[in-house]
């Protein structure tokens, strides 16, 4: 039996140690890791509550990333309770088995502390990572500061694994920005924390001997579509068990997480649309923007990356006064326009207000994004409301130094 | 709210010694932030480490602050560091030293006009005397609650011994002892 771990009402811990209490309370049986930058001391806490007999559970050390996430798959179709942690290069090195992961549905939870992808080689935080996981079959979660790196590790438990969705999950922590700034954090007891998760309940576990069944076989162009449609329907269809489990977590604690955040968006004539840490920024700078030049600011934060939440992008968007929207992408969009603009565009554009879109690339390899920069973007935003038009390039980058960069322009006679 | 940034190098206790400062805070009911400039630095690289303290709960997570406070607790980099970066007309400024205020202000032209926010305390040479080596990162704090009388010495005391609890109780009275010193001597 593991040992209580004594918790002060408020702790001052940063993102990594946050998410590392929540995997030893949710009382994980096996973790394999291998460990890189921001993310290591998730795995290293882990490894430590293990050694002190915090957790009964196993630490599985491996040689790569690749080989992580493979023990991950096979303890999980095993019939554990599995979790690991990862950022950046590992987290390319395991790509080839999230997809395994997530085909064959099994509730993994993996704690990403993004950072930006090499080359150049860069430890700091961007959502390169974030992003390279979209496609991957995984439900994708977004922890804006430490507390809700606490707060939605534990629900990930609780969704991944809940009978109708039986899914990976990744809870996103921004690296360094989150990671690594300690800051007032409310945790749970252990009794309690480990009540809200919950037992867990394998199926179709292989060490289930009397009922044997087969993971991850092969199928060929007869049944492949099928899998992947299903796959796909579990994704969208575990909207509402994320919707429950977050209105759970606030029955518990108080603290309210939605599938999509939004911020004075009530009356607002211009809204700027981001991930991660640099909402809460954002949200600081629209305040005192609304306040110092009654420039009507709103924000929109999908908390969930995927299943990407079009109902509620769509819903938050769908303002009278809307205007101008600036979606704000944190990854190199290699030669598009970024991911989270061609999204949020979408469900826009079956808004009434159908508001003006353009699109900022920002904070690649960890540059710092600034409450006086997030204003000026606010006010071009006005600008493109007031001009009835957009007045700027399309996509264009914030924070960069040299030469102004930007793309595509609306055409205008 | 108030910021402070740390000048320190890497391994001098900067990053401990701002979230011990946080956690002091933290049970007095006030929001903090603790976090640092880092990555892959190396042992003696010059970085910094930054707290935000609030009555509310603090949403800003640029790195970059224009701080109340100025914390150098390497004596060097008081000459190789932009110490006065971003600062405020009310910026005080707690630097540990061997020289005499006067001494430091003449040599450093960034601080002449501001001899008045400017307090020196020998950390290195406390915490030689105290902890038994140079870990200027509690001391430091012994200064900082004399300049900014954010708390009692003796309330701050009680509390960082609770931070300090996971240490060996030889090393939890040095702290005390090291950050009383820098208490009294800080000028």
């Amino acid at each position: 039996m593991a040992k209580e771990f004594e918790l002060n009402e408020v702790e001052v811990w940063d993102g990594n140690y946050a998410a590392s209490q929540a995997l030893r309370q949710a009382q994980i049986d096996v973790v394999a890791a291998y460990p890189i930058t921001p993310s290591t001391p998730i795995v290293e806490g882990y490894g430590s509550y293990v050694a002190n007999g915090y957790v009964d559970g196993e630490f599985v050390m491996v040689e790569s990333e690749h080989g992580a996430m493979s023990g991950c798959v096979g303890a999980s179709a095993a019939g554990g309770r599995v979790a690991t942690a990862t950022s950046s290069q590992g987290f390319a090195l395991m790509t080839e088995v999230l997809y395994q992961a997530s085909g064959m549905r099994l509730p993994i939870v993996l704690t990403v502390v993004n950072r930006a992808l090499a080359s150049p080689l860069n430890v700091r935080g961007d959502h390169s990572d974030m992003y390279l996981g979209r496609d991957s079959g995984w439900i994708q979660i977004d922890a804006f500061d430490a507390q809700e790196a606490y707060d939605l590790a534990l629900c990930a438990f609780r969704i991944g694994e809940h009978l109708d969705v039986r899914l990976p999950v990744m809870m996103h922590q921004d690296g360094f920005t989150t990671s690594h700034k300690a800051q007032n954090v409310y945790p749970l007891k252990d009794s309690v924390a480990y009540k809200f998760v919950g037992e867990y309940v394998p199926v179709d576990d292989m060490l289930d001997f009397s009922r044997p069944v087969t993971h991850g076989a092969q199928t060929e162009e007869d049944w492949h579509f099928e899998h992947k449609a299903k796959q796909h329907k579990a994704l969208m269809d575990s909207r509402t068990v994320i919707d429950e489990v977050f209105a759970d977590f606030k029955k518990l604690t108080g603290r309210e997480y939605k599938r999509v955040e939004s911020y004075m968006m009530e009356d607002a004539e211009v809204a700027l649309v981001l991930l991660g840490s640099s909402v809460e920024t954002a949200v600081l700078a629209a305040k005192q923007l609304r306040e110092e030049e009654g420039i009507k600011v709103g924000i929109v934060a999908p908390r969930c990356f995927r299943p990407f939440p079009y109902d509620l992008v769509r819903e938050a968007l769908d303002v009278p006064s809307l205007k101008a929207v600036c979606c704000m992408d944190k990854s190199a969009p290699g030669g598009a326009m970024g991911a989270l603009f061609n999204e949020v565009s979408a469900a826009a554009y079956s808004t009434e207000a159908r508001p003006m879109m353009t699109n900022y690339v920002y904070g690649l390899g960890g540059r710092d994004f600034a409450v006086d920069e997030a204003k000026r973007i606010m006010k071009e935003q006005k600008a493109h409301a007031d001009a009835g038009h957009i007045t700027t390039d399309i996509q264009q980058f914030s924070g960069l130094r040299g030469p102004k960069l930007g793309f595509f322009q609306t055409r205008r006679d | 709210m108030v910021e402070i940034r740390w000048h320190s190098r890497a391994g001098q206790g900067a990053v401990t010694g701002a979230k011990g400062l946080g956690s002091v805070v933290a049970t007095t009911g006030k929001q903090v932030q603790a976090y640092a400039l880092y990555g892959s630095a190396k042992r003696g690289a010059a970085m910094n480490a930054y707290n935000r303290i609030d009555d509310e709960p603090i949403t800003n997570q640029e790195t970059k602050m224009f701080p109340d406070f100025v914390f150098v607790i390497d004596p060097a980099l008081a000459f190789s560091d932009d110490i006065t970066k971003n600062d405020k007309p009310d910026t005080q400024y707690i630097i540990t030293t061997h020289l005499s205020k006067e001494d430091l202000i003449s040599q450093i032209p960034a601080l002449q006009d501001k001899a008045d926010r400017v307090h020196v305390v020998d950390c290195m040479q406390i915490s030689l005397d105290t902890i038994g080596r140079a870990m200027p990162n509690t001391p430091i704090l012994g200064a900082f609650m004399k300049v900014s009388k954010m708390y009692d010495l003796d309330f701050f005391l009680e509390n960082m011994k609770k931070v300090l609890s996971k240490f060996p109780q030889k090393i939890i009275d040095a702290n005390m002892e090291a950050i009383t010193r820098a208490y009294n001597e800080v000028k």
